[in-house]
């Protein structure tokens, strides 16, 4: 797999020029665009991100969840179920006609429980969303499911700019016990912060706020990683991510995030005792 | 990064701001509990006869629809106010044909001129009539934030709307030319019209007006009657403004939707029973770690039975709440 950011470039590299000259009809995004036209555009994302490697169709490694129609395409929340988990090290999210198709790219370290993943995303139009697991031999498995909504990436913060960043970098995080018989503490992660995605205006100057969303967010138990998340402009306004992990000793949670725009925050948070 | 930034915003400016179903924000529906406005009520939707709800005051009311090329989005309360001088048109329609037949209506019944049209907030099933009162050249009066609204949602809410009524019919963005910071009036001859400019509430531009001669409030849609509020601004806002329309004492009121006129004060609390259950349930959620989508499916559901279209809005302000509550 390519770096994130640099498969995203590349990606925007190829397709921005394309759209803007040809009005081509791979990008030209749409809710009445034919299967034919959709899967023509997944094979040139998947190519950008993925390269040559195979991404083998799976209706069982992954499931993803997210609404039929979302209720609010700002806030789309998404549950990735990848029941086979002993076999995954990693998960991409890939919401193709959003204007920055990887929304999310996720990789599970040795303290991960990696059976579950919720977060919440911005559609922007009538897509699939792909998810793309990574086994720990190095395959590459997907599966979609098509939600309808629009405008999520532009839609207005309803607030200013500068409400939208008030607690910029807080975080909660909260704890509750994984399935019963299982070793695996279930985690609620949330973080304050726009996550603005260059496309929403700002009210006052009435010119686009610039993009500044969270790029990096490394979970971990003492030493141990749970995970690391590589997120883009398609991450709703203050991220929330449930996820699960083992937990081992009484060493706490530290979370360390950073943003496209040099913000970098670090919190811990102790794990509480299990209650059995 | 940088060059992916300066991409976005080119690609940005062909893109407009969206807004969740903001073209289903004005649906209304029959069957009102308000008896002053029974007799009038079966000729009133589909007919689009106007209703004096007091003296010189005629209001419409909006059928049960989402906008359709059939409705010309003629789906909320409209109507106006007539002075000893001159006109005041309440809501200006939710199309610039919506608007033309508000303006052909007045004209059937007064030659006094149109001096002021009301955009109450920004959702287009209120603001987009305002195109045909335009050769009127009244004052346009609207809250001081709706400007900044309409450039974040205006031109997508058009986009919306010619794609259904097409270009001729849809009309464009007007903006406010008296934008009210706190508080205005407005003298038509023989009665005063006194303007509030909310807080965050419905919308972030909640514009209310009471009447001197009758006492009537217009809270716009800070008041929806049988059909189930959407929250477009803040729960916990629109239950504070509540308290404040509330204090203005005001015994009939002209709802954004709904019958043309309800006796305000049990319809204000059906109102923010509605609000307060999504509240307190949404807190009681956050509290035990419910997830969002689970939220979203079990919130509310004690209020099924009461308000209409629960099923479609219902989901959508949970969203809203939660993302509100989560914080606190």
């Amino acid at each position: 797999m390519k770096p994130f950011t640099a498969a995203l470039a590349l990606s925007l590299a190829a397709a921005l020029p394309a759209a803007a000259l040809f009005a081509g009809p791979v990008l030209a995004a749409g809710a009445s665009d034919t299967d034919a036209e959709r899967l023509a555009r997944w094979n040139e994302i998947r190519t950008s991100i993925f390269g040559d490697t195979t991404v083998t169709p799976t209706d069982t490694l992954i499931q993803v969840d997210a609404p039929a129609r979302a209720l609010d395409a700002a806030l789309v929340p998404i549950t990735l179920t990848m029941p086979e988990k002993d076999r995954i090290a990693g998960v991409s999210l890939v919401i193709d006609d959003n204007p920055s198709p990887y929304a999310a790219n996720i990789t599970f370290g040795p303290a991960a429980d990696p059976g579950e993943i919720k977060l919440r995303v911005r559609v922007n139009n009538y897509t699939n969303v792909h998810a793309v697991v990574r086994t720990k031999d190095g395959a590459l498995f997907e599966t979609a499911k098509f939600v309808k909504a629009s405008g999520g990436c532009s839609a207005p913060m309803g607030m200013s700019d500068e409400e939208a960043m008030k607690g910029m970098g807080d975080m909660r995080m909260k704890f509750s016990e994984g399935a019963p018989g299982s070793k695996s503490t279930e985690a609620t992660l949330m973080i304050r912060h726009p996550n603005f995605s260059g496309m929403q205006m700002n009210q006052v100057t009435r010119d686009y706020t610039p993009a500044r969303y969270i790029q990096k967010v490394v979970v971990s138990q003492g030493a141990r990683n749970i995970l690391t998340l590589d997120g883009d402009i398609s991450i709703a306004s203050n991220p929330v991510i449930n996820f699960a992990f083992l937990p081992e000793g009484k060493a706490p949670v530290t979370v360390v995030a950073s943003d496209n725009q040099n913000g970098r925050w670090e919190h811990s948070f102790p794990v509480p005792s299990p209650s059995n | 990064m940088v060059a992916h930034e300066g991409l976005w915003r080119r690609d940005g400016r062909g893109l407009r701001p969206a807004r969740r179903g903001a073209l289903l924000g004005g649906l209304s529906l029959f069957g009102g509990l308000c008896l002053c406005c029974l007799p009038t009520l079966g000729r009133s939707a589909e007919g689009f006869a106007m209703d004096e709800v007091g003296p010189g005051i005629f209001i419409r009311r909006g059928p049960d629809a989402e906008a359709t090329p059939e409705n010309n989005d003629a789906i909320a309360n409209i109507g106006f106010v007539v002075g000893e001088r001159s006109v005041l048109v309440t809501e200006s329609g939710g199309s610039l044909a919506d608007g033309q037949w508000l303006r052909g209506q007045i004209k059937q019944r007064t030659d006094k001129p149109i001096s002021h049209v009301v955009l109450t907030h920004v959702h287009p099933d209120h603001c987009f009539g305002a195109e045909a009162f335009e050769a009127d050249k009244p004052v346009f009066v609207g809250h001081h934030a709706l400007r900044s609204a309409l450039d974040a949602r205006g031109e997508y809410y058009r986009t919306r709307l010619v794609e259904i009524l097409g270009a001729e019919k849809a009309g464009r963005v007007v903006y406010p030319t008296l934008e009210v910071a706190d508080g205005a009036e407005v003298d038509l001859g023989g009665r005063r019209l006194t303007f509030h400019a909310h807080g965050t509430a419905h919308t972030n531009c909640d514009l209310s007006m009471r009447d001197s001669a009758s006492g009537i409030l217009f809270p716009a849609d800070l008041l929806f009657v049988t059909r189930i509020p959407s929250l477009d601004g803040s729960l916990v806002g629109w239950l504070k403004e509540a308290e404040v329309l509330k204090a203005m004492g005001a015994a009939k009121a002209v709802p954004g939707h709904g019958p043309t006129l309800v006796a305000f004060a049990p319809a204000l609390a059906d109102l923010t029973r509605y609000l307060g259950t999504l509240r307190d349930e949404t807190r009681k959620a956050l509290a035990s770690d419910m997830p969002i989508e689970k939220a979203v499916a079990s919130i509310g559901r004690s209020e099924a039975g009461k308000w209409a279209l629960f099923d479609l809005y219902n989901g959508r302000n949970v969203t809203q709440a939660f993302k509100e509550l989560e914080w606190e």
